[in-house]
């Protein structure tokens, strides 16, 4: 049969979809890594494409490299202790509160950066790491220097199951670090009232919550309701160079500046290694309440959140 | 009312309640990642229960609708799966958690959970609109050589319902409404279009009675008396 006109229509229009797929897929790639950067590793997972991208001595783990995410997280080959992102440091604020940690809660692994640190830092500390993902544990132990031991163990689980089989069981954190993103956001149902009561449910008396949230998007109004209705006033951390706000709270009433400087002061010695400039923390830990209280509490019923995190 | 103009409003009803139907199915499964969530997580393995016991209703809906539609198909019969259905939306709404809670214990690991618990919340709702489909073919079929393009209509229509169901709930509902909001719409809708089938069978059947058990007589009667002209066609060509 001769090529009918349709025919060479329908090949001229695949032709040149594929042409215009083959170009914007170049743009975002261009545009998300600049020109010294590489993809040094791609993994395929059930949830995401994970990349390991590495520019000079920079490395980081990127989800959906295509559609141009945020790194996920970064490590500095050169100096593997270093904490890259502003935000993992912010989130050892924690220590302010409970300095000494015994038993701790990771939801969320990344690159592994702050479970390592914490168990660097507290090596007798019994350490849960929970994350869905076993694609980012692969990465997380062969790209960025993660490591698993004696007392620091990683669960692959979502972990709202992970934290209502842990409260069942009648285990108690006194340290739980909340750091659980999919690439775009927090996935719905590790934001709503409901997982919030279940983490208070496995929280010692004296232990702290820290939650890695972003401070852009209307989102945050609705985020800071319901971490008010369950835990009352907590410390607001935001610093300017980073679009990330961690929420800080525990079960006591919050301490005062003095307190905190205190424990700043001892802690800053221990800290110093992994470049967290604790000292200057006391001064950003913000009790004012600067989010809309009118917006709903987010609830297992009602947790819009991907629709939530654009529209401002 | 005629026999046609009958014929004609019992295919404009079937037509709504068959996309009321496939608005529904798919409005379910997507809140069921919601329903779910709380206990087994948001996980692939949850979504992968989801979408089997969806699939598995279905099926067995298909095959069981198609079934009853051999006997004696009526549109009573076909109002009554839109109640069944909606009653069996029920502990979706109401006892999901206890029945969540209960399996959560018994059962540790994720999968097997989720599988168990879309099983127990979603195949009777699932399976009995499945049967929706078949049946509805049924009562639309006059004549068997129109039969292909009447069920292509209800799956086009159904089809359409589904994708509509999946895009308002995913973009717009979980937005605007509360979970158990969204599903007590879809018991109320599901209610409607049962009341509205009953509304067209019986008004028809006041004013004309005899024409309700024709539908089975009058595809024999055309077979023989009045074969269709294309019918003829294409059994003198071939």
């Amino acid at each position: 049969m001769k090529n009918s006109p349709t025919v060479t229509k329908i090949a001229g229009t695949g032709l040149g979809l594929s042409a215009i797929v083959l170009v914007l897929v170049a743009v975002s790639l261009f545009s998300t890594l600049s020109v010294n950067a590489e993809i040094i590793h791609e993994e395929k997972s059930l949830y995401r494409d994970i990349a390991v991208v590495q520019n000079g001595p920079r490395r980081c783990m990127v989800f959906n490299i295509h559609i141009g995410d945020r790194n996920q997280t970064c490590v500095d080959v050169d100096d593997q202790e270093k904490l890259v992102f502003s935000y993992t440091r912010m989130s050892f604020a924690g220590l302010l509160l409970n300095p000494q940690p015994r038993r701790i809660l990771v939801a969320g692994l990344g690159g592994g950066s702050i479970p390592m640190t914490l168990t660097k830092l507290f090596p007798e500390a019994e350490i849960d790491v929970v994350e869905v993902d076993q694609a980012v544990v692969k990465v997380a132990l062969e790209y960025f220097f993660f490591e698993e031991n004696d007392n620091m163990e990683v669960h692959v689980a979502d972990a709202r199951h992970f934290v209502k089989r842990a409260g069942l069981a009648g285990e108690k954190y006194d340290y739980i670090v909340l750091d659980a993103f999919t690439g775009e956001y927090i996935p719905e149902h590790l934001l709503t009232r409901e997982f919030l009561q279940e983490v208070h449910e496995i929280m010692t008396p004296d232990a702290v919550l820290v939650a890695n949230t972003f401070s852009t998007s209307r989102f945050y109004d609705h985020e800071s309701v319901t971490y008010h209705n369950v835990f009352g006033d907590f410390f607001n951390f935001k610093l300017p160079t980073s679009g990330n706000r961690i929420i800080i709270t525990w079960l006591h009433p919050l301490p005062g500046r003095g307190q905190l400087m205190a424990r700043a002061r001892e802690a800053a010695e221990a800290l110093r290694r992994f470049d967290v400039p604790v000292l200057e923390y006391p001064d950003r830990l913000s009790t004012a309440v600067d989010w809309d209280v009118s917006r709903r509490v987010l609830t297992d019923q009602f947790s819009p959140s991907n629709l939530l995190r654009d529209f401002r | 009312m005629t026999y046609h103009a009958h014929q004609s409003l019992l295919r404009s009803v079937v037509t709504c309640v068959a996309f009321v139907s496939g608005f529904a199915i798919m409005s379910i499964e997507l809140l069921g990642g919601r329903v779910l969530a709380p206990y087994f997580g948001s996980s692939v393995y949850v979504w992968g229960s989801i979408i089997t016991v969806f699939m598995l209703s279905l099926s067995f809906g298909y095959l069981w609708g198609g079934r009853l539609s051999m006997r004696n198909p009526n549109p009573v019969s076909y109002a009554l799966f839109f109640i069944v259905a909606s009653l069996c939306c029920l502990p979706i709404i109401l006892a999901a958690d206890s029945i969540m809670e209960r399996i959560f214990l018994a059962i540790e690991d994720p999968r097997y959970g989720s599988l168990l618990a879309s099983i127990m919340l979603y195949f009777l709702p699932i399976c009995v609109l499945g049967m929706v489909s078949p049946y509805s073919v049924r009562l639309l079929v006059l004549r068997e050589s129109h039969s292909g393009r009447v069920a292509g209509h209800l799956y086009f229509v159904s089809t359409l319902g589904s994708a509509l169901g999946t895009l308002a709930t995913s973009f717009y509902f979980v937005l605007w409404f509360e979970v158990n909001t969204i599903m007590w719409g879809l018991v109320a809708a599901l209610l409607l279009a049962s009341a509205a089938v009953l509304a067209t069978h019986f008004l028809s059947h006041e004013q004309n009675p005899e024409q309700l058990t024709v539908v089975e007589t009058k595809v024999a009667e055309d077979r023989i008396a009045q074969p269709h002209p294309n019918e003829r066609g294409t059994r003198r060509s071939a």
